[in-house]
């Protein structure tokens, strides 16, 4: 992404995103991808909520297939999509302290992340991209130490979670950096399609996992974040709580995972019926849409991604007008931009 | 709301729409020429108040195209569809991008990858395509491209 400013002296008078430079139309691409093939792609649309994104497209098949999901695989979905969003929210933190300035925070955030890849590892059999979700349920069953290890982990997580607070939260020097700066108020957030952290930090509700329940989130107890001051820091404040409300999530579902099957049984080939379907889901940086319009047939007629950064990106220019060119980098990080997510 | 009312409500301020309710979401079918002033409505009135666009795209149908907008409202939580049928030799029309600010990316996505042209937006440019692009538009079911295109 390219960002084109025109400034007087230092002061922001227009910010213009040029996209495109990793557009691989993703969108083009599914409509000759089969139901089951065409989730391995949207891996690489939104490469740190990758899980989320192919529960999304696990959710939209399903939702067209009426396939009933059993439970046991709505927990698996909802807790690895839960240690998604840590992961992604410290790679966030990490990288917005260094862009901020701080190199430190990076070697903290990543020391925990690479133990959720681990666990990642064990079971899908990959870090980043992982293709865990299919339609049906998950691909396959969990690894035998994957509570035991998930357990240590949040365990370890919580004796450092105070580091972060310690290291960056209370610092001075971040917090005037933060404080003020990139305001966008309510009724602009809801306007520009802002959603997740970004939107929540502006005073919207708007938490998918609330609102329209999807896998196990109805049968777990979690505060929706939210925060009214609109500017960086507030959006900041969001996903450090966040993390604390996923970990809760996941301590009440990782003891209770039930037995049974992981996938439902369904046929070879899915086709679905002719007809619009629509599914939303909370990613880590807000409400992913997956909009598939069927014909039919085994690949879908035409499907679109309504991504979160897309929208959310859009924001900026109206949020950045008028302030000083430092503290763009700010209002960029607070937005947690993910460029594949954006170009898709 | 329940489908039903915003029904009536909807007949009420636009009695030449039509709907489908076999999704979802109510469907409604809008002319092109209503289209603005009826996504005005749509957003400014109180018992409605479809204040959040979340989705807005198009669908080539080789014959026409059709353009797609979700609505959202976060005070009553109602979604609706919204939906009308384009030429597509020559697709037009108005853009909403001054009623909700996000269509305006939304907006210039379309212009570029269906060919649709909006007519009063802000700022009509190409946004992930590469300047000086020219040719056919990526997302339409006749684009071809022998270089870059893998076919699967």
């Amino acid at each position: 992404m390219h960002l084109v400013i025109t400034l007087n002296g230092e002061t922001i008078k227009k910010v213009e995103p040029h996209l495109g430079f990793i557009h691989r139309s993703i969108e083009k691409m599914c409509e000759s991808l089969t139901y089951r093939q065409f989730i391995y792609v949207t891996s690489r649309m939104d490469y740190l909520s990758a899980h989320i994104n192919n529960q999304a497209c696990a959710l939209c098949v399903e939702k067209g297939m009426q396939i009933e999901v059993p439970e046991r695989a709505q927990v698996i979905r909802t807790i690895m999509a839960e240690l998604t969003r840590i992961a992604s929210h410290e790679l966030w933190w990490g990288a917005m302290a260094m862009d901020i300035g701080a190199f430190t925070p990076f070697f903290h955030a990543f020391r925990e992340r690479e133990k959720i890849n681990d666990i990642m590892e064990e079971t899908c059999g990959a870090r980043l991209t992982m293709n865990y979700m299919v339609p049906g349920g998950v691909m396959i069953d969990l690894h035998p130490d994957f509570q035991r290890k998930v357990k240590e982990f949040i365990t370890l997580f919580k004796l450092k979670i105070h580091e972060y607070d310690e290291l960056v939260t209370g610092n001075i020097i971040f917090r005037n950096r933060m404080k003020d700066v990139g305001f966008l108020s309510k009724e602009d957030a809801i306007s520009y399609g802002c959603s997740g952290p970004a939107a929540r930090g502006s005073g919207v509700s708007c938490d998918i996992r609330k609102l329209y329940p999807y896998d196990a989130y109805n049968k777990v107890q979690f505060e929706e974040v939210i925060e009214t001051a609109g500017d960086s820091l507030a959006r900041y404040m969001i996903r450090i709580k966040e993390m604390n409300q996923s970990v809760h999530i996941i301590e009440q579902l990782i003891d209770n995972i039930p037995e049974g099957d992981f996938q439902a049984k369904t046929k070879a080939v899915l086709k679905l019926p002719k007809g619009e379907f629509y599914t939303r889901v909370e990613t880590a940086r807000g409400e992913l849409g997956v909009y598939i319009v069927s014909e039919g047939a085994t690949t879908p007629y035409r499907i679109k991604f309504r991504s979160p950064g897309f929208s959310n990106l859009s924001a900026l220019d109206h949020m950045a007008r008028g302030s000083k060119l430092g503290d763009l980098v700010a209002m960029m990080g607070t937005l947690d931009l993910v460029i594949p997510d954006i170009d898709r | 709301m329940s489908n039903e009312e915003l029904k009536t409500k909807i007949t009420e301020l636009l009695p030449a729409a039509t709907f489908d309710e076999s999704g979802e979401w109510l469907n409604i079918n809008v002319e092109p020429s209503s289209w603005l002033s009826f996504a005005g409505k749509l957003r400014n009135n109180d018992s409605l108040f479809f204040d959040y666009l979340f989705c807005l795209t198009c669908i080539d149908w080789k014959t026409h195209l059709t353009m797609v907008c979700h609505l959202s409202s976060t005070k009553y939580r109602h979604n609706i569809v919204i939906k009308s049928k384009l030429d597509a030799g020559k697709p037009e029309i108005e853009s909403v991008s001054h009623i909700w600010k996000t269509a305006d990316f939304h907006e210039r996505e379309v212009y570029e990858m269906f060919g649709v042209n909006f007519l009063n937006h802000p700022d009509l440019r190409l946004l992930i395509l590469p300047d000086g692009w020219e040719g056919k538009n990526p997302m339409r079911k006749d684009f071809e491209d022998a270089v870059n295109m893998i076919k699967l």
